[in-house]
C-alpha cells in the first residue's frame, strides 16, 4: 500500500537532512581550529543529495525518497594569520584559518531544519491518515 | 441482486488509492526539496481517475500465462506523473520544488483523502443497515 511508502520516503528526508544538520554543525565547530599547514587546515564539509527513482517506465517512475551520495570538502582557500607568537605557527609566523563562512552556515542550518520539520509534518499526517482508514467502517 | 459489494463502493475505491498515490508523490516531492537538479511532480487527479476507472471496468483485462509475459498496469500505475510548472524561472540549483506549494498540496490532498473516506464509511454504514434491516 502506498500510503506506507510515505514513512521510507520521509524517513530518508528526515536522515538526509540530519546529515546536513551533522555537517554544518561539524563546520561552525571547527570554524576557528587554526593549524601549522595549509594542507592540514579543516575544509568545510556539505552533503550532496541524490533522488532515488524507482519503477519500470521513465515516464512513470516514482520517487521513492532522497539519498546522500557523498560529502564534499570545499575547494575554498585557507586563510593565512600572521601570529607569530602562536605555538602552532610555521617558520614564517603563519597560521591558517578554515575559510568557512558562518553566515552560510547558519543559513544553512536553518534551512535543514525546516526541511526536516516539512518531512516530520508529512509523516504525521500519514500517520492520521492510516489510523483513519484502519478504522474504516467501525 | 441490488445490492453487490463490488458495485457498492463505486468510485470511492479508485479515489482513495489514487489519493495515496498522490499523498505519495508529493511526500517524495518534499523530501527532495534540497536536492540539485530534482523537478517537483504531481498527477492530473481528474484525468488519472477516469482513466483508472476506465481500466477497472474494462472486464476483458490481460492474464499473463508466461513469467516472462509483461504485467500489464492496473488501474493506479497507469496514471501519468506529469512535471509542476514552477512559479519562478529557476532558483540556482535546477530544483523546482517550492516547499510551500508542495505543502498546500499535500494538506488538500489529506483532506480530500479524508472526505473519500467519509464516503466509504457512510457507504459501508448504509449497506450495515441495510443487512441487519432493523
Amino acid at each position: 500500500m502506498s500510503l506506507f511508502n510515505i514513512f521510507n520516503i520521509s524517513g530518508s528526508g528526515m536522515s538526509a537532512q540530519s546529515v546536513r544538520l551533522n555537517t554544518t554543525a561539524s563546520n561552525i565547530a571547527n570554524a576557528d581550529s587554526i593549524s601549522s599547514s595549509e594542507n592540514e587546515t579543516y575544509k568545510a564539509r556539505h552533503p550532496v543529495f541524490q533522488a532515488v527513482l524507482q519503477g519500470v517506465s521513465q515516464q512513470n517512475q516514482v520517487g521513492s525518497g532522497v539519498n546522500v551520495l557523498g560529502i564534499v570538502e570545499s575547494q575554498a582557500e585557507a586563510i593565512a594569520r600572521y601570529q607569530p607568537d602562536n605555538p602552532l605557527a610555521d617558520e614564517k609566523g603563519f597560521v591558517y584559518a578554515p575559510n568557512i563562512n558562518l553566515v552560510e552556515e547558519m543559513a544553512n542550518m536553518i534551512s535543514a531544519s525546516r526541511s526536516y520539520q516539512s518531512n516530520v509534518e508529512v509523516a504525521n499526517m500519514t500517520k492520521h491518515l492510516l489510523n483513519k482508514t484502519l478504522t474504516l467502517g467501525q | 441482486m441490488s445490492i453487490n459489494f463490488n458495485k457498492a463502493f463505486g468510485i470511492h475505491e479508485t479515489a482513495l488509492n489514487l489519493r495515496a498515490k498522490r499523498a505519495e508523490v508529493l511526500a517524495n516531492n518534499m523530501a527532495n526539496a534540497d536536492t540539485p537538479d530534482f523537478k517537483a511532480r504531481d498527477i492530473d487527479f481528474s484525468k488519472a481517475l477516469l482513466m483508472a476507472q476506465s481500466q477497472t471496468s474494462d472486464s476483458n483485462s490481460l492474464n499473463r500465462t508466461h513469467d516472462k509475459h509483461i504485467d500489464s498496469m492496473s488501474g493506479t500505475e497507469m496514471t501519468d506523473l506529469l512535471y509542476r510548472i514552477p512559479v519562478q524561472p529557476d532558483t540556482g540549483d535546477g530544483n523546482s520544488v517550492d516547499v510551500q506549494v508542495e505543502q498546500a498540496k499535500f494538506a488538500e490532498n489529506a483532506m480530500q483523502y479524508q472526505t473519500t473516506l467519509r464516503f466509504l464509511n457512510g457507504k459501508i454504514k448504509g449497506l450495515l443497515l441495510a443487512i441487519k434491516g432493523e
